[in-house]
């Protein structure tokens, strides 16, 4: 469904501050494949995310959804397949606006005509649904994003990518700025949603429980590289340690390979 | 005297509403409007002299705008200019284009020919005071205008140039193309400006190259004076509140007309009294935000 060859990001090209972001990445993402992304800060995992969103193009590679070659799309374009979800919770509505006018904005992804969409019938619909995360939300459309918490905030963007009915969505540590109930609550929603319509998901996680808690694969990202992937049984049964373990081998062998270079 | 603010206040009400589009909706502050609001008072004065009926010339004074909006747009999309320095390009270059409109001439009179308010004096025949018809055709034309735009902000395509000021990276999650947003709206906005010229320069009874300057400082000022009368969230309420301000704005600028002589004042001196509003409510709604903020801390505080 996704295919991405040898993908590579480099910042600052020919200047000292060079940064080789992504490092020719090559992955294959499943139909229905749920993958948590763990790395250490400046692993790349971000860029990879603004990578496949569009939101910063590659240096080289290519990148494929569903058969398309989506290289050179703008994030706007490819945002009609591709959901994204932020860590900072005020990203995915607009505050100055209503709940109502922020779902109907979401409802009709893509180009927006001269038409009124808004009517009873679609609140009903945004009620229904609203009424689903179970925070009384559906009695306030009328009210302004900006009024509701963090937590209101990210569920509601939750709901709105949802109900465009992305092919694949991207979670960037979505839970991350949120407090701890906040967070267990935005996670299990987001897997009743996977669940409910078997989305193909890719979740930056900084909790390693998590990673290998959820999902069905598990990429392991360092200096722009994938150093492991593991899926199926292999990762059902991994433990913390073993992939500490794992991190610390991959990552002395570099470290050792900087040594010799610098001697 | 009374009238006179009212239809001032009414026809420059549709320039601000461009500028409350640009400045507040869109979050993109537009200085074109200095260029915009001659341009369409020197295409309107050369079409009514040329024999144009006066709806043609609205039209196309209205497709003026757009244009000048979209060029100022296009500069900021395409080379990545910010956008005040956008504006003032398209701004200064339109200076130029509003002389080649008159011919190479500065201002032009328009004592002896047809206007709309010639029309309507007319069509009243006297039954009413002229002041009062040029009222009545005012507030019929901007109820319109507002109508048509509480209507478009209403759509989906609205809906989302609301989004646009507010979360720029939420429109692109949601699959649209906010330079496309960015185009409508500014020309949208620039299209007001422009019919506004258009009716100024039939009330004032000439077209002058200069009328723009300082337009979107009193604009702006007209804004901010309308935020101080009350609170919403409806568009509606929000298109009322900024013609309230464009007429309270004129009501200001009268007394600073008529009675400023006591203090030796000068109508050279309105535009820095515009300035000083505009400080004045800036200081006002700091102070104000300030003030719900401490209540904020506080209340928590009380609970205890």
């Amino acid at each position: 469904m996704i295919k991405i060859h040898s993908l590579s990001k480099v910042f600052h090209e020919g200047t000292v501050n060079e940064n080789k972001a992504i490092n020719t990445i090559n992955l294959s993402v499943k139909e229905g494949d749920f993958i948590t992304i763990i790395g250490s800060n400046g692993a790349g995992k971000t860029t990879l995310f603004n990578l496949i969103s569009g939101n910063i193009f590659p240096s080289t590679g290519r990148i494929e959804i569903n058969g398309r070659d989506v290289t050179k799309d703008p994030e706007y374009r490819r945002a009609a397949y591709v959901g994204r979800i932020f860590q900072n919770p005020t990203m995915g509505t607009a505050e100055t606006m209503t709940l109502e006018d922020n779902m109907t904005i979401a409802y009709y992804k893509g180009c927006k005509g001269l038409r009124k969409s808004l009517n009873n019938k679609l609140r009903d619909f945004f009620r229904e649904k609203l009424s689903d995360l179970d925070m009384g939300l559906e009695n306030r459309l009328k009210d302004n994003v900006g009024l509701f918490s963090g937590g209101q905030r990210q569920a509601l963007t939750l709901l709105m990518m949802v109900l465009s009915k992305p092919d694949l969505i991207l979670l960037d540590e979505h839970t991350a700025a949120l407090d701890p109930g906040n967070a267990r609550m935005i996670l299990d929603l987001t897997l009743k949603y996977i669940k409910d319509y078997n989305l193909t998901t890719m979740m930056i996680t900084h909790n390693m429980g998590h990673a290998i808690k959820y999902g069905n694969r598990l990429l392991m990202m360092d200096s722009g590289e994938i150093i492991y992937d593991i899926e199926g049984d292999t990762k059902k049964n991994i433990t913390k340690e073993a992939l500490i373990n794992k991190f610390e081998v991959i990552r002395k062998k570099e470290f050792e390979n900087d040594e010799v270079l610098l001697s | 005297m009374i009238e006179g603010i009212l239809v001032e206040g009414l026809i420059y009400g549709i320039m601000v509403l461009g500028v409350f589009i640009t400045f507040r909706v869109l979050d993109f502050p537009d200085l074109t409007v200095d260029g915009s609001f001659p341009l369409g008072a020197v295409l309107m004065a050369v079409m009514l002299i040329r024999g144009f009926n006066p709806l043609v010339g609205f039209l196309a004074v209205f497709a003026a705008g757009f244009a000048a909006g979209t060029v100022t747009a296009l500069i900021h999309n395409k080379l990545k200019v910010p956008n005040l320095l956008a504006g003032i390009l398209t701004m200064t270059m339109l200076y130029s284009i509003n002389i080649r409109i008159l011919q190479n001439r500065a201002n032009v009179p328009l004592i002896r020919t047809e206007t709309v308010f010639t029309w309507i004096t007319k069509l009243f025949g006297g039954t009413v005071f002229e002041g009062t018809a040029l009222l009545i055709l005012m507030i019929a034309v901007v109820l319109i205008i507002k109508v048509l735009l509480d209507l478009f902000f209403h759509t989906d395509v609205g809906l989302t140039l609301g989004a646009l000021g507010c979360n720029e990276q939420m429109v692109i999650t949601q699959g649209v193309n906010p330079e496309v947003l960015k185009i409508v709206g500014v020309g949208l906005s620039n299209a007001l400006v422009a019919v506004s010229g258009g009716f100024a320069a039939q009330y004032l009874g000439f077209a002058d190259v200069n009328m723009g300057i300082g337009i979107v400082v009193s604009g702006l000022a007209s804004v901010m004076i309308g935020e101080f009368l009350f609170r919403s969230n409806r568009i509606a309420l929000l298109t009322l509140r900024v013609l309230l301000g464009s007429i309270l704005f004129k009501g200001i600028m009268y007394l600073g007309r008529y009675y400023g002589y006591y203090i030796k004042m000068t109508p050279n001196d309105l535009k820095l009294i515009t300035g000083i509003l505009i400080i004045i409510s800036l200081i006002v709604s700091k102070n104000k935000k300030m003030l719900t903020l401490l209540k904020k801390k506080e209340a928590p505080e009380v609970l205890k």
